[in-house]
């Protein structure tokens, strides 16, 4: 039952066509792979660590076979091959590869099932490692439990993993339900993860597969003293998009941002490069259990957020039906959407609460991801607080699932302690205070709230159906999204994509999809 | 708050305003009443209060009071404070270097335009280097502008191109060349560690490398841009908080005018 009276029928129109858009980008996604693709079928296998001149090694061996022209046979085939031959295991081939001492590339062809069949073990090892990390995060939630939703999230963003700890440690006691560590600037950009624990960085931290492991355990220490289990959260985005979900899967991270779409639009990675990549990452992350959170949120930073609030919804269906794909179930789909509306707007509150209410009741079982105010954020924190205000207050009323925290100082720096610490008493109070009020509190017929709904979800409907005349790629050349224009061929990665090849193999897909 | 709705201080200061010798207003002229909040790593407790008041004395407040004060995690305490600031500032002797441009609307930078430069002003704009935030030069060039006030691309006079964020100095210096641009507009959001001024020096080099520097005109802006640190690092201006499109557009245009009618 609607609160808003939606046309649910309308809804499910909407659907459909999402579900053509999506259908063929798929078509396009499973003919292709990526170097980072093929770098995370590194990974899963084992493959970790650097060289001396600290070049990853999954780097080092796909860069091998992209040099010779051979991506599209995969890695894995001349892994396979070269494991047939030498006796070697995966991570000992790629340090021999790495020191010059291997070429994977001259072993001899082997015929698929003995590829396999070498490869298995190993495999098997990696998908028992996520699989364990995965039954560690559902045994936490039931014996020490978590937070009500919506779940509190903050960031931590000091450049140093051992300083984002402590951090993450001190928002977990004063009621944070996850942490998330911003990433350093320009790591999206990075055609490569860096290895080990770091502690420089600029405005965030390195994501790497150390980095994941210190934090996911200061927060599992963190969660028995309180008796509250903390999500972990980064970023599985731009041009290492499937490495860090690989990554994450095996440390136990619990949320990732993970949008082709944001990568695209605000990031300038080529739609191509980073959609093939964004359908492996999102297979690793459904098997783990991973909520991903998507980006729409951002759309309204550059576009105005009354004129083009149907774009958001329009892109969550369509980003609804890419996850569905990728074998993620609704539950995990941090489908984001923002309050960015203009505070001087009059009534600018009724269309935001019109926007929250409406993405709650189309998405019901989503998580979905809330986005505090940014773009009218000024250096005046005390107007900054009661806007984060207005916002819990949306939160709370029309039930989101992942509440990220604005903080007063939004538009000054990366968050104090004390900083934090307000913001988190600013949702806690308004949470528990109005607790109730979606329960309480009916929308008029025929009022501003309710036709404000009507208004974007058809605006939505009519965007979908110009995208699936024309296709998503189409779309986003023409500049649909975000006011953003994108060229098919343009932008960063295009290089590292290629079609597949005859003896092209990935087991990870298929048995990653198959445990559902 | 521990000194109750009604003050009891002294308040046999002298009330007469001096701009010699400005200090902080509270609720009456030279009450040098100020409100400061900051953390300390040490437990909450009395120790930590008396912490918190002798620093602000070594700050140069008297009677230094925290309203409030909360151990925000274990050994960290937040405080509060209010305090009377001791010292003053000659506000006559004050000198800032402005942008000395005059603020138009759209239209009359518009006409300005075409009276006196006859075409379209070209203008290339970027968050250069690993700045990812686009929301400073989307404010000034985007069509939709920001807080009611239009960007250059809606102006008619300005051909203007926005290449986005995370742009480097080399391919942002390519594409004004390309587009021969009169004017180039750099945006810088983060500033963790002055990487803002690193980048922004780089591009000055970059450009009198190519002999580019004095043939186009070249401002940036940000949240912690001035034009005083724009003018130190080579810039023709700098556009700081509150500043919009027509700012922009009002000095570009009276910028050029001057360099080719004068």
């Amino acid at each position: 039952m609607s609160k808003l009276g939606l046309d649910f029928k309308k809804v499910e129109r909407a659907r459909v066509v999402a579900r053509t858009i999506a259908g063929d980008v798929q078509e396009f996604v499973n003919r292709y792979t990526t170097v980072s693709v093929e770098r995370t079928l590194c990974r899963l296998l084992g493959i970790d660590g650097a060289d001396d001149r600290g070049a990853p090694l999954p780097n080092a061996l796909v860069e091998t076979i992209r040099e010779r022209g051979l991506l599209r046979e995969g890695i894995l085939f001349f892994l396979g091959n070269a494991m047939i031959e030498t006796g070697l295991t995966p991570p000992e081939i790629a340090e021999r590869v790495a020191r010059g001492e291997l070429d994977v590339t001259l072993a001899a062809a082997q015929p698929a099932e003995r590829i396999a069949a070498i490869l298995r073990p190993h495999a098997d090892a990696g998908i028992e490692r996520i699989l364990a990390r995965r039954a560690k995060r559902e045994r936490y939630l039931a014996t020490i439990g978590e937070g009500a939703k919506p779940y509190l999230y903050v960031i931590v963003a000091t450049g140093n993993i051992y300083e984002d700890a402590i951090q993450a440690r001190a928002a977990a006691r004063q009621g944070a339900d996850i942490i998330a560590v911003i990433r350093t600037t320009g790591q999206s950009l990075l055609d490569y993860v860096p290895y080990g624990a770091t502690t420089e960085g600029f405005g965030g931290t390195f994501a790497t597969q150390e980095n994941f492991r210190i934090m996911r355990e200061a927060l599992d220490e963190v969660s028995e003293e309180i008796g509250r289990y903390i999500r972990l959260c980064n970023y599985c985005s731009g041009l290492c998009m499937p490495e860090i979900a690989a990554m994450g899967a095996l440390e136990g991270l619990d949320v990732m941002l993970n949008d082709a779409l944001y990568g695209i639009l605000f990031r300038d990675i080529n739609m191509q490069r980073t959609l093939v990549d964004q359908f492996m990452s999102r297979v690793i992350n459904g098997f783990a259990g991973v909520i991903i959170n998507t980006g729409e949120d951002n759309y309204l930073t550059t576009a105005d957020a009354v004129e083009q609030a149907h774009t958001v919804l329009a892109s969550d269906l369509i980003n609804e039906q890419l996850a569905l794909l990728a074998g993620l179930p609704e539950e995990q789909m941090g489908l984001g959407h923002a309050f960015e509306i203009d505070p001087e707007r009059e009534n600018g509150f009724l269309f935001e609460l019109a926007q929250a209410q409406m993405t709650r009741e189309i998405f019901p079982r989503a998580p979905l991801k809330y986005m505090p105010p940014t773009k009218f954020m000024t250096g005046n924190i005390f107007r900054g607080h009661i806007q984060d205000a207005l916002f819990n207050l949306v939160g709370i009323w029309t039930s989101q699932g992942i509440q990220l925290l604005g903080m007063p100082t939004e538009a000054i720096h990366t968050p104090f302690m004390s900083d934090r610490y307000l913001s988190i008493e600013n949702a806690r109070y308004i949470f528990n205070t109005l607790k109730n009020i979606g329960d309480e509190v009916e929308y008029k017929p025929g009022g501003i709230i309710r036709q404000r709904a009507r208004e974007v979800l058809d605006n939505a409907a009519a965007l979908l159906e110009s995208i699936e005349r024309e296709g998503l790629f189409t779309a986003l050349e023409k500049g649909m999204f975000a006011d953003v224009k994108r060229p098919r061929n343009g932008g960063k990665g295009l290089d590292g994509v290629t079609e597949k090849g005859a003896r092209y193999y990935n087991p990870f897909v298929q048995r990653m999809l198959r445990a559902k | 708050m521990s000194g109750g709705l009604y003050s009891t201080e002294k308040n046999d200061f002298d009330r007469t305003l001096d701009l010699k010798k400005i200090k902080p207003y509270g609720d009456a002229m030279n009450d040098g009443k100020t409100q400061l909040s900051f953390t300390l790593p040490v437990p909450a407790g009395e120790e930590a209060i008396e912490a918190a008041r002798q620093l602000m004395r070594e700050m140069g407040f008297e009677n230094p009071q925290v309203a409030y004060s909360k151990e925000l995690t274990n050994g960290f305490t937040f405080f509060n404070c209010y305090g009377t600031c001791s010292h003053t500032v000659d506000f006559t002797a004050i000198r800032v270097p402005k942008v000395t441009s005059t603020r138009w609307e759209m239209r009359e930078t518009d006409a300005f335009i075409k009276e006196r430069i006859g075409r379209p002003i070209v203008v290339v704009g970027a968050s250069t280097g690993t700045d990812a935030h686009t929301v400073g030069i989307d404010a000034i060039m985007n069509m939709k502008g920001f807080a009611g006030h239009y960007g250059l691309e809606r102006y008619e006079m300005f051909d203007a191109h926005n290449m986005g964020s995370q742009v480097p100095n080399e391919e942002f210096v390519a594409r004004a060349i390309a587009l021969k641009a009169d004017a180039l507009l750099v945006s810088q959001t983060v500033t963790q560690r002055d990487v803002h001024v690193q980048n922004l020096a780089e591009l000055v080099e970059l450009l009198e490398a190519e002999g580019l520097r004095h043939k186009v005109i070249l401002a940036c802006g940000g949240p912690r841009v001035s034009h005083e640190l724009a003018k130190e690092l080579g810039y023709d201006a700098g556009f700081g908080m509150n500043t919009y499109a027509d700012d922009v557009a009002s000095f570009l245009a009276q910028e050029l005018d001057r360099r080719i009618n004068t």
